[in-house]
């Protein structure tokens, strides 16, 4: 895998070269640093441990600030990349070009928040008849009968709290990746709000 | 200048809005078949724009043998070679949708001829 971690600046427009104007999402990227390695013989699972953004020392508690090697500025957000192909060392910062070759790439971010919502927006339920004297509108009708099954059963779909909550959208296109202004131009929309932090990663369905 | 605006600011076309609601104007449209590239004109009176930061469009209507055409033309885009005002119209409004239900000479657009004030103002520039 071969990812980074950024932030999300927003939504815009560009023409293409045959004129065509494209949708996309600009995250824009601070340097990752890779504050440590974890590899398969020593703790079973290869991965690199980075951070981005620098917070002060006085904020961290002391577990937290142990995981820092000496040299390395703690930083506010830590990180695990699984399996990263590209091999780097403790103190590396990792730029946009890590990304340069990408085609296509996951993004996973938490959703925006939606608050309660009914079964027709949260489960894509379809809900009844507006008219002709139909009571059944928005409900989300039976759920546990009478004799059998006599209960409801877990992980019914149900009226609830929707949306925050962690959403990976696969395969969308890179447009363009921009090293000056250290941002990558992704068709289309992805998940989060305006300046959340968006894990970006090559594409597990799509060699490129 | 933030980074969305950085992205925008090289697609821009500042002199790309030379003519009016109203105006009867001919668009050079750069058409790609393949390998090869050529221009058509697309003449017609502009009956509307919107304003959508680089994605603006202007909407273009004609009369094409007894068929009312329109055509939406992003402000920006690189395929439209260059606008020119063949006609200016004097119009009071920012949209002409009432053209579509209009013929003969009631769809008809009243050129706006320059005042005296422009005149003497393109008179001075020239000498």
């Amino acid at each position: 895998m071969i990812g980074l971690i950024g932030r999300k600046t927003g939504m815009t427009q560009v023409f293409d070269d045959t004129g065509k104007l494209i949708p996309v999402t600009v995250i824009e990227f601070t340097p990752n640093v890779v504050v440590g390695k974890k590899s398969a013989d020593k703790d079973g699972y290869s991965a690199v441990l980075v951070g981005l953004e620098d917070q002060k020392k006085q904020r961290l508690n002391k577990a937290y600030l142990g995981q820092f090697p000496e040299g390395i500025a703690p930083k506010r957000i830590l990180r695990e990349l699984r399996d990263f192909e590209k091999d780097v060392n403790v103190g590396d910062s990792l730029g946009v070009d890590v990304l340069g070759g990408l085609r296509f790439v996951d993004c996973t971010a938490i959703s925006k928040g939606k608050g309660f919502q009914g079964v027709m927006k949260r489960w894509n339920m379809h809900g009844g008849r507006a008219s002709h004297g139909s009571k059944f509108h928005r409900e989300p009708g039976s759920t546990g009968q009478r004799t059998y099954p006599h209960k409801t059963f877990k992980n019914m779909k149900l009226p609830g709290r929707m949306g925050r909550e962690q959403v990976t959208v696969q395969n969308l296109k890179v447009v363009r990746v921009d090293v000056e202004s250290s941002c990558i131009l992704i068709r289309g929309a992805v998940p989060g709000p305006r300046d959340c932090q968006v894990l970006v990663r090559g594409a597990v369905k799509k060699s490129s | 200048m933030n980074l969305i605006q950085k992205i925008q600011a090289p697609q821009l076309k500042p002199g790309a809005e030379n003519f009016k609601v109203g105006d009867t104007i001919k668009v050079h449209f750069k058409i790609i078949e393949g390998k090869t590239e050529r221009v058509q004109i697309y003449e017609g009176l502009c009956i509307a724009m919107k304003n959508a930061g680089l994605g603006r469009t202007f909407m273009v209507r004609k009369n094409s043998y007894g068929v009312g055409v329109e055509r939406v033309f992003p402000m920006n885009s690189p395929r439209v070679e260059k606008v020119e005002v063949v006609k200016a119209g004097r119009v009071r409004r920012a949209k002409l949708y009432y053209i579509r239900t209009k013929i003969g000479k009631a769809a008809k657009i009243k050129e706006l001829l320059p005042t005296r004030k422009v005149e003497a103002k393109a008179a001075v520039a020239k000498a």
